[in-house]
């Protein structure tokens, strides 16, 4: 047997869990809670109890209203209808200073500090200790040091937050929240953007305050963290509550299930596999200073090869260097076997026949003030003449696509920004697949939009792949990549450490690699 | 609030917000035109004379320059920039080309191409300009506001230098040639309204129609979203930056024969003028929208009311200045308003 390291621990069996703390005093419920905007309801009848002691996970998809209840129980928002109990007594709520005095802290998904003041002045940002009308600086500055050293922060009290990693900022944020007296700890899917490491990190603090008596709510949507670290789970659905229970007593595969509401063969299309393979795509040696070292793979036509990998592993910026997106310090690429070299983006679009789809769907991808239209013919608008714009073909060709893509657009002058979720993936999806991509690169194809849309945009991926286009899916989602993907490369910490198929494409194994449990498999060079 | 915006909001809500913004937004066209309508009125109502012909001819000619500078400057405020260079530039290209038509009159040039190449040289070097204001600002990665303001402040001081500190003349022979460009007139209008239309109008149908102009809207209102759409953003900045040297050439060369003469006060707080003509027309100062038509009828609006206080004594003439203060102010809280509601 091996010896135990952190990451082993990280997937230590389910039997181990904790025990689940006395129920019978709950410290914070929600009863009745029901949140409604205007005439669009996201969460109805919520009830639950959260104990002093207990790492309660809340579960659920984008937009089953995980964050609405945190923001409810902390304070910042003021739910519809039900009430709030701390310790058994209804509290007023929407009251956020109310909350925190009885130490009920929120932990922001977007860390919320500011980013040229230093750790010092943001610890006790508003919570200032004064002497007379100046600051105590030495007091806070002792106590700072305390907190800090809780949360095994190694930070220097006088660098400026831009300075920080993201997990420092994390550490600093958990830090001025128990700056304060601290009873209920609500965490937003904190470990969004941390390394393994630091992840478990942050797991045996967790788990350091749950000892001392702190309720901890758990927002995430990682089953593996879920179930290793959580003594009961919430599962919301469409902002309903579906079930609390003990972690022990839920699969991962049930967790999903209720999670979707459906089962998960149904979610998924049939995998179809290319015929024999013609290589579309060729990367040698690819680097990208400090994202991506050395990569090399193929891609073929009409496959579905899947990128998956924790967050900040490069898989991301690997693309964007193939895609002329982002320099690259060294690297061939060959499309059909022909080495084809260029810097920009709108040449990738004429020599590769390649597109991307970001992530980042606001920030990246769509213009939100312009219409649907507009966004949908940006990219390529050459197509409507060189000059000037065909505006006749472009409405044509844009009606054509809002029926293809059953895009939901009332108001043709509407902003995008008035869309839901889904009909805005929809947008950019179209916009992408106008202009008849040999390459597709889907970079978190489904994050944020509800599971019909996930569901369409599963069969949208895997009708690209039957008619010969060669599809990339980069995501967190470990479902979406098993479900949809022909073979799957996995990368960790800017290298490519895996090539999986058939059955290897599963969670463990993933897992495995991504984590850097098993050793990097080796590649003979083609 | 994210999970409110994932949800459909009901077509009933739709439509009504719909209706919402087409009023909204009609104001927001009209707001210049409208804005113009109520001045010409007014000075109506304060003197007679106001609408005749010579004054308003003489209004159109001389909201020219800051009419043509303006379009140059809808686009690199479309694209999410600004200039401050502008007045200065004018000066500093006003400078060059008395100079050097001086020179090749003395040299012996027949003085119509004199006249000629020394307007060529203008707009070169007004193209020139702008590239590199554009190129320092993509290229060197520093803010346009401070780029411009660190090339309004060569120019300016280039002008002191050529002039000595004085005034730069056009030759008497020179300036009787040059002389008709500015003020002559076609079919009984002036040549530089004549310039004014035509500009406005190729850059009205530039910004709205063609793809150029849709990526400076794109460029302005999401760099990132523009760089994921294949634009190449630094070059779309750059020739805004050029488009808008040019324009400032074009002004300036229907300038020198007006008075014949540069000096240290030449082309003063034309920047501010520019700028607010474009705002008040309606362009958002943060970018990603505007429109070359509202740009002109802020230049008229910012002339008519310099007239009229010329025509009337009801403002200090020395106020001008103080009231084009409050309309960009006014203007800017106007964008706010419709923007946040």
């Amino acid at each position: 047997m091996h010896s135990m390291s952190p990451d082993q621990q990280y997937l230590r069996p389910v039997e181990n869990l904790p025990q689940v703390p006395n129920e019978t005093n709950p410290i914070l419920a929600a009863k009745d809670v029901n949140k409604a905007y205007g005439p669009v309801t996201v969460l109805q009848g919520i009830n639950v109890n959260f104990v002093a002691g207990e790492i309660h996970a809340i579960v659920g998809e984008n937009g089953a209203g995980k964050s609405t209840l945190m923001k409810i129980l902390s304070g910042i928002v003021e739910p519809s209808l039900g009430q709030v109990l701390y310790e058994g007594k209804p509290v007023e709520t929407g009251n956020l200073r109310g909350m925190e005095n009885l130490g009920i802290r929120l932990i922001h998904q977007e860390l919320n500090l500011a980013e040229d003041l230093s750790v010092l002045e943001n610890l006790f940002l508003g919570e200032e200790q004064t002497w007379g009308p100046f600051l105590d600086e030495a007091r806070m500055r002792g106590k700072g040091r305390e907190v800090l050293a809780k949360v095994g922060a190694d930070v220097d009290l006088d660098a400026p937050i831009h300075d920080l990693r993201v997990s420092e900022k994390q550490l600093v944020e958990i830090a001025k929240a128990i700056a304060q007296r601290v009873t209920v700890l609500i965490l937003d899917e904190p470990t969004a953007s941390l390394t393994q490491r630091e992840t478990e990190r942050l797991f045996q603090i967790i788990e350091s305050f749950a000892k001392d008596g702190v309720a901890i709510l758990y927002v995430s949507h990682r089953l593996e963290e879920v179930k290793r670290l959580a003594h009961r789970i919430t599962i919301l659905r469409d902002g309903r509550l579906v079930t609390t229970q003990k972690a022990a007593d839920l699969s991962p595969s049930e967790i999903v299930r209720l999670m979707v509401g459906r089962n998960l063969q149904d979610l998924f299309p049939k995998k179809i596999s290319p015929e024999k393979q013609k290589i579309v795509l060729e990367v040698r040696n690819l680097s990208v200073p400090s994202h991506v070292k050395d990569a090399s793979f193929t891609l073929g036509k009409g496959e579905i090869l899947g990128f998956a990998g924790l967050i900040g592993a490069g898989r991301t910026e690997l693309w964007e260097a193939i895609l002329g997106l982002r320099k690259a310090a060294a690297g061939a690429i060959f499309k059909d076997g022909l080495r084809s070299q260029f810097t920009n983006y709108s040449d990738a679009l004429q020599r590769l026949r390649a597109v991307y789809l970001s992530e980042d769907r606001k920030g990246k991808g769509l213009v939100v003030s312009f219409d649907a239209q507009t966004n949908y013919s940006l990219l390529g608008l050459k197509r409507f003449g060189s000059w000037f714009i065909d505006q006749r073909k472009e409405r044509n060709a844009f009606r054509e696509a809002i029926e293809q893509f059953q895009i939901k657009v009332t108001d043709r002058s509407m902003p995008v920004s008035r869309l839901s979720g889904g009909n805005q993936q929809k947008v950019l999806l179209a916009k992408i697949l106008g202009l008849d991509p040999e390459i597709i690169v889907f970079d978190e194809p489904t994050r944020g939009i509800d599971v019909g849309t996930k569901v369409q945009i599963y069969h949208l991926i895997a009708s690209m792949a039957a008619q010969g286009r060669a599809c990339v899916v980069i995501s967190s989602e470990l479902l979406e990549i098993i479900g949809l993907c022909h073979r799957v490369i996995v990368m960790r910490s800017s290298r490519i450490v895996a090539s999986l198929d058939g059955s290897a494409i599963n969670e463990d194994e993933i897992m495995l690699y991504a984590t850097g449990v098993k050793s990097p498999q080796s590649f003979s060079s083609p | 609030m994210k999970s409110a915006e994932l949800v459909e909001s009901t077509s009933h809500q739709q439509r009504g917000e719909s209706h919402l913004r087409m009023i909204g937004k009609w104001a927001r066209d009209a707001g210049p035109l409208i804005a113009l309508l109520l001045l010409v009125i007014l000075g109506l109502l304060l003197n007679p004379s106001f609408l005749s012909w010579n004054n308003l001819s003489n209004v159109l000619t001389r909201s020219a320059f800051i009419g043509i500078i303006s379009v140059g400057g809808t686009f690199v405020i479309v694209t999410g920039q600004i200039d401050l260079s502008v007045g200065a530039m004018a000066a500093f290209i006003a400078s060059l080309m008395i100079i050097v038509m001086n020179q090749f009159a003395n040299a012996g040039w027949s003085l119509p191409l004199a006249v000629g190449v020394g307007m060529l040289i203008g707009l070169i070097v007004g193209l020139l300009s702008g590239l590199v204001n554009g190129l320092l600002a993509t290229k060197g990665k520093i803010d346009s506001f401070i780029v411009t303001l660190g090339t309004m402040g060569i120019f300016r001081s280039l002008v002191i230098f050529v002039a000595n500190g004085g005034t730069l003349t056009l030759n008497s022979n020179i300036r009787e040639a040059y002389r008709p460009v500015f003020y002559e007139s076609w079919l009984n209008i002036p040549i530089p309204v004549w310039v004014l239309a035509l500009v406005s109008v190729v850059g009205a149908v530039v910004l709205a129609k063609t793809r150029f102009g849709r990526y400076c809207r794109a460029v302005g209102s999401n760099a990132e979203v523009a760089h994921y759409s294949a634009i190449r953003v630094n070059q779309i900045r750059v020739i805004a930056f050029v488009v808008q040297g040019f324009c400032v050439a074009l002004a300036t060369l229907l300038y020198v024969p007006r008075l014949g003469s540069a000096s240290s006060s030449t082309g003063v707080l034309w920047e501010l003028e520019a700028i607010t003509a474009v705002v008040v027309g309606g362009t958002a100062l943060r970018g990603g929208s505007g429109r070359v038509s509202g740009s002109i009828l802020g230049a008229l609006i910012l002339t008519l009311i310099g007239n009229m206080l010329n025509l009337t004594n009801i403002i200090s003439v020395y106020l001008n200045g103080a009231v084009q203060g409050i309309i960009i102010l006014g203007a800017a809280l106007l964008q706010r308003s419709s923007r946040t509601r």
